[in-house]
């Protein structure tokens, strides 16, 4: 078991006041939730955050930590020493049952030190919300988990394993973890974030409660060049000068397959063709945007340099018409 | 590859989409929550339900969708971490959307 350095994991120095504890807490919750933030690891931070805030912001838990001593460094192989809580107390142990926030979720290096009795509540806001509540106590804890999904399963649907970590009472009253596997299907025509609601493949209820729910929130790996708006397809399509300005018939990708788009005569960059129905299908399938992009050739030889001339010299254009430049002599 | 275990089956939920719809006592019951945090919910704007216009007389006919389950989700873990009151997880709501768009058009 790693040591847990939770001043560190706040930011903190050791000599903090309660009221810094606080509002350090306040500050990286924020940060770090997994709603709100698009940090890298928000979820794991967020929990970490958590549980060293559980310890810091109670005095005797903080003053139990404290004693520990300073020599530990963070990760290094924990043991608790023997009797090292003697003469503390918590006034939270044994009277709390599982809420919302789960116990079960912080590290073994919180438990080992003060049992999952203590970890009844994570967070410093104790809203009467939380309490309020009791009445359904009983049943299970949801759980929440990100899928990763190609384009393409949007199209298709398909079928994705997901492990989970599913905390589990022993018989000694400690918490241990248990992965399990689940098969989960995705169906047809999902969107960037949406979630799947698997009824009753939570947390085990307590007592006769019924289980937690498992909610999998869906998210579509960055694709190479479709992106995704709901349930619209963004494609950018490169095209030379000539087939933008004569018209053209190319050939473009679709996740359904291959496709010829008719580019009108006269495109400008920036121009967006729109497919209908070439999106996502659902109830209401989503349309595929061919966003189009003019490359121009290089003028790496002599006869392109001598090309590029003769077109400035035979298609008089000003592109900067819209600036109302004073003067401008043009090349 | 793993070999596959016969006994684990594929498990298919519903998702939570527009054309999902809950009771009033299933939302609450997913939730976790009372009616009346619900009702709170509507009156902010954070919850669309249909037959709106019943939101005065009797609420057994109220009917919630699975974009209302996932927001009324999330405005709760904002209650309860961040010590968020509703109109403030609202614009919290409104701000990610908005973000979201953005984002998803600058890698575009």
């Amino acid at each position: 078991m790693e040591y847990k350095d939770y001043y560190k994991i706040m930011a903190l120095d050791k000599n903090a006041t309660q009221a810094e504890i606080k509002k350090t807490y306040r500050k990286l919750a924020r940060k770090y939730h997994p709603d709100v933030s698009k940090e890298p690891d928000a979820e794991q931070k967020f929990k970490e955050v958590g549980e060293a805030y559980e310890v810091l912001k109670d005095p005797e838990k903080r003053a139990a930590y404290d004693q520990l001593g300073a020599n530990w460094q963070a990760g290094q192989d924990f043991k608790p020493p023997p009797g090292w809580d003697a003469g503390y107390e918590y006034s939270g142990a044994g009277q709390q049952g599982f809420s919302d926030v789960d116990a079960a979720v912080f590290s073994d290096f919180f438990e080992s030190l003060f049992g999952q009795q203590a970890g009844g509540q994570s967070s410093g806001f104790s809203s009467s919300q939380r309490t309020s509540h009791s009445a359904h106590s009983l049943k299970g804890q949801d759980h929440h988990a990100k899928v990763l999904i190609d384009l393409e399963d949007a199209f298709n649907g398909a079928t994705r394993e997901i492990s989970l970590q599913t905390p589990k009472l022993t018989q000694q009253g400690t918490v241990t973890t248990q992965t399990r596997t689940l098969k989960v299907k995705i169906p047809k025509g999902v969107k960037q974030g949406q979630q799947i609601r698997l009824a009753g493949q939570g947390e085990p209820g307590h007592m006769d409660g019924n289980n937690g729910d498992l909610y999998l929130e869906l998210e579509f790996k960055p694709h190479t060049y479709f992106s995704v708006e709901a349930h619209d397809l963004y494609l950018k399509l490169p095209v030379t000068p000539w087939e933008a300005a004569l018209g053209s018939k190319i050939k473009i990708p679709t996740p359904t397959g291959d496709i010829e788009l008719k580019i009108p005569q006269d495109s400008k960059a920036g121009n967006k063709l729109r497919l209908k129905g070439r999106g996502i299908p659902a109830k209401m399938p989503g349309d595929l945007y061919v966003i189009l992009q003019i490359e121009l050739p290089p003028s790496d030889s002599q006869p392109a340099k001598d090309f590029y001339k003769k077109m400035a010299e035979q298609m008089p254009f000003n592109p900067r018409a819209e600036l109302n430049l004073r003067t401008d002599r043009g090349v | 590859m793993i070999e596959k275990n016969k006994s684990d089956d594929i498990v298919s939920g519903v998702l939570l989409d527009e054309h999902y719809s809950l009771t009033l006592t299933e939302f609450c019951n997913a939730c976790k929550v009372e009616t009346r945090w619900v009702v709170e919910l509507i009156e902010e704007g954070i919850l669309q339900i249909s037959n709106q216009e019943l939101v005065a007389e009797t609420n057994d006919n109220w009917r919630f969708t699975g974009v209302c389950l996932h927001r009324a989700r999330k405005v709760k873990r904002l209650q309860q971490d961040l010590g968020i009151n509703i109109a403030g997880a609202a614009l919290v709501l409104d701000l990610i959307d908005e973000n979201e768009r953005l984002r998803m058009r600058l890698g575009r």
